[in-house]
């Protein structure tokens, strides 16, 4: 047997048949679905007169249009509620279990999954979000689907698919104090672009990978799309198990060690071949700050807003000044000059407990500036039990921060908390695009100490002189 | 069900731009319909309306010339983030039929052939070569044969690198014909098949009901 990587090991589990030109029904083991990308789908379902093929293989909540306040009053965005209220009707018609707002177990879908014990090894997950890459830090395929494929799984619990080129990536050594997962994986985009791993699936591996919690994991295969990836893989390890062990979908007693021990199995072979690499050296990463319009575009903190005109490429340099003229910044200014009027804690990248306690550590004792407004949205119902009960909402609303609810809230800005037109945003999420959290609003993109410290001083600093 | 694509003739529009992400074809506060029509209204919002509402003047679909394209050129890694279908959908409801570019996102690439809007990679030079082409000539009507798998400019200009196209295209309603350089691109004959004929995917899937249970079965009694 030739040597494999976990990506092919995985997919060929899953194969239920495959073509003479590779074209492969691939089964779905799990489809996490929401409010935004599924109303299309069941009506389609509807209207053909199918059935939900595998309601128990699939989990809805509701995350991305839902108010961060006060959740015992009604939704005052009538065509929001009107999307909330469809998701519901269409669980409980299609025998879908539903977290919704009420629910205990309600959170971003890209939280819950993994909370629960949902996010397994060796699995194929898919969801309609592009950040469905996430949950790959265990060693599941998984990867974001548009709204008729969601409907395609919703009726054949599988997904027509080509394999894809695999990509590994390795970071190896140690990160200094104050750098985090989430510099890692701006520093890798900005180096291969937003482009760069189009038509892959990534691997992260090498001996800093293997150090990182499953927090900074999922922090890491979350953005693999930012770099065009279908979707980013982790091996499985110890992590990774005592991670699962007690989650109330992971297996139990006998049953979890033979899991345990087939997911050992995952792991790439030596040997095997992989279509394009890539390494980085752990500690050569500086905590990052993006300047521009997309998440490649990102710069040292100790750095300064790059000037356009030396850039080489044509494309570089007008996007650079398109770019720049949004952000309004000039080319040449020191990073740690740029002025914030907001800071959002939150998103499927970076809101969960260890994120919480890493913003928290920075802010404790500490005002948030006058001159910033600071919101901090827990990724589930369970991350904002559990950072209550450590008394780190005392923390940050001690320091002038909003305590929220939680939901995708301002990481897209589909609900009521957006930018101002004009302000800047120091934001720990993963999409600096122009308008993505409010018309003219203008993003940049940070790890959750880095937006804590940008919160207290009212501009950005370096983490690690903090 | 998507309409079937064959080929196409229609007026192109440059959007020259580079990473155009699905945030831009249509803003998130226009996700929250449950229809997958009437997105066209939205299509690249903030690029096309001023805060007011008001069209944004500059803005290439805002030009008068441009009002009845149906072919969109523009720049690399067009489609990259978000995954929502509601881009093909608030394009196809604009009107386009093609989309040409250098290279695509993934996601959105594969968003479009479910929805009868023909994605085509051409390579960056030719594509460099349309935009400005579509931005200094007028009609630029370009016509695309998906079963040839060409993409076809009008005459006019002789271009060194595109083989001339004996007999050219017939362009409908009295457009002008396309007889200049063609340029072949490459598509993968499964997605070709599918928008080809409008086949639905899911119909298509279930005809292997039989393997899915089979599979089922394997996995649970594994």
């Amino acid at each position: 047997m030739p040597p494999k990587t976990m990506y092919e090991k995985v997919w060929d589990q899953h194969v239920v048949k495959e073509m003479p030109d590779g074209l492969t029904v691939l089964y779905i083991d799990v489809h996490l679905i929401h409010e935004v990308t599924s109303p299309q789908a069941f009506e389609g379902l509807r209207t053909a007169g199918r059935k939900l093929r595998r309601p128990d293989l699939t989990y809805a909540t509701m995350d991305h249009n839902v108010p961060t306040t006060d959740r015992s009053l009604p939704m005052t965005d009538e065509i929001a509620r009107l999307q909330v209220d469809m998701l519901a009707r269409n669980c409980a018609e299609f025998g879908v279990p539903l977290y919704d707002l009420d629910s205990p177990r309600n959170g971003i879908v890209h939280v819950i999954g993994p909370e629960l014990g949902i996010t397994q090894p060796g699995r194929t997950m898919v969801c309609g979000d592009s950040h469905t890459s996430t949950h790959g830090a265990f060693g599941a395929l998984a990867f974001g689907i548009g709204t008729s494929e969601v409907e395609h799984v919703m009726a054949t619990q599988c997904l027509l698919q080509k394999r894809s080129r695999t990509f590994e990536i390795r970071v190896d050594g140690v990160l200094c104090e104050g750098v985090t997962a989430k510099d890692i994986i701006l520093n890798i985009i900005r180096r291969t672009g937003t482009a760069g791993g189009t038509g892959t699936v990534i691997e992260y591996a090498g001996s800093t990978i293997r150090g990182l919690s499953m927090d900074e994991r999922m922090t890491i295969c979350n953005m693999s799309i930012e770099l065009g990836a279908r979707a980013g893989l982790i091996a499985p390890d110890d992590t990774t198990f005592e991670y699962l062990a007690g989650r109330e979908f992971a297996p139990e007693g006998e049953a979890f060690d033979r899991a345990v021990a087939e997911w050992r199995t995952l792991a790439t072979d030596d040997g095997a071949e992989f279509d394009e690499r890539l390494a980085l050296k752990a500690d050569e990463i500086v905590p990052q700050v993006s300047w521009g319009t997309n998440p490649g575009m990102v710069t040292d903190v100790t750095g300064v807003v790059p000037d356009p005109a030396r850039m080489d490429s044509e494309n570089d340099r007008r996007a650079a000044e398109k770019a720049l003229s949004y952000m309004a910044l000039e080319p040449n200014t020191s990073i740690t000059e740029i002025e914030i009027d907001r800071v959002f804690i939150g998103s499927c990248t970076n809101s969960r407990l260890s994120d919480l306690r890493a913003a928290a550590d920075v802010i404790k004792g500490r005002r948030v500036s006058p001159r910033v407004t600071a919101l901090v949205v827990p990724g589930s119902h369970a991350v904002k039990r559990q950072a209550e009960a450590e008394g780190l909402d005392r923390v940050f609303l001690e320091a002038g921060f909003e305590w929220r609810e939680a939901g995708c809230s301002m990481c897209l800005g589909m609900n009521p908390d957006i930018l101002q037109p004009g302000e800047r945003c120091a934001s720990t999420s993963n999409r600096n695009f122009e308008g993505r959290q409010g018309r003219n609003g203008r993003t940049h993109l940070v790890s959750p100490a880095m937006a804590a410290a940008a919160a207290v001083a009212g501009h950005f600093v370096d983490v690690r002189d903090w | 069900m998507a309409e079937p694509f064959t080929t196409h003739t229609g007026l192109a529009v440059p959007l020259d731009r580079i990473n155009v992400d699905t945030d831009q074809i249509i803003p998130k506060q226009f996700l929250k319909r449950i229809e997958r029509t009437g997105f066209g209204q939205f299509l690249f919002y903030d690029w096309r309306f001023t805060g007011d509402g008001l069209p944004a003047r500059g803005f290439v679909l805002n030009e008068d010339r441009y009002r009845d394209a149906t072919i969109l050129v523009t720049g690399d890694n067009f489609g990259c983030g978000s995954s929502r279908e509601h881009a093909p959908w608030a394009l196809q409801d604009y009107g386009f039929r093609v989309i040409i570019a250098p290279s695509f996102a993934d996601i959105f690439y594969n968003n479009c052939f479910k929805n009868g809007l023909l994605p085509v990679v051409l390579p960056g030079d030719t594509v460099r070569r349309m935009l400005r082409n579509a931005a200094e000539q007028y009609p630029y009507s370009v016509s695309v044969d998906l079963e040839r798998q060409v993409v076809i400019e009008p005459g006019g200009p002789s271009d060194p690198s595109g083989a001339p196209e004996p007999g050219g295209a017939t362009g409908p309603n009295g457009s002008p014909e396309p007889g200049g350089p063609s340029h072949r691109f490459e598509v993968d004959p499964f997605l070709k098949h599918f928008i080809q004929e409008g086949l639905d995917e899911i119909g298509w899937t279930l005809q292997f009901e039989d393997d899915i249970a089979a599979y089922e079965r394997t996995r649970s009694t594994g």
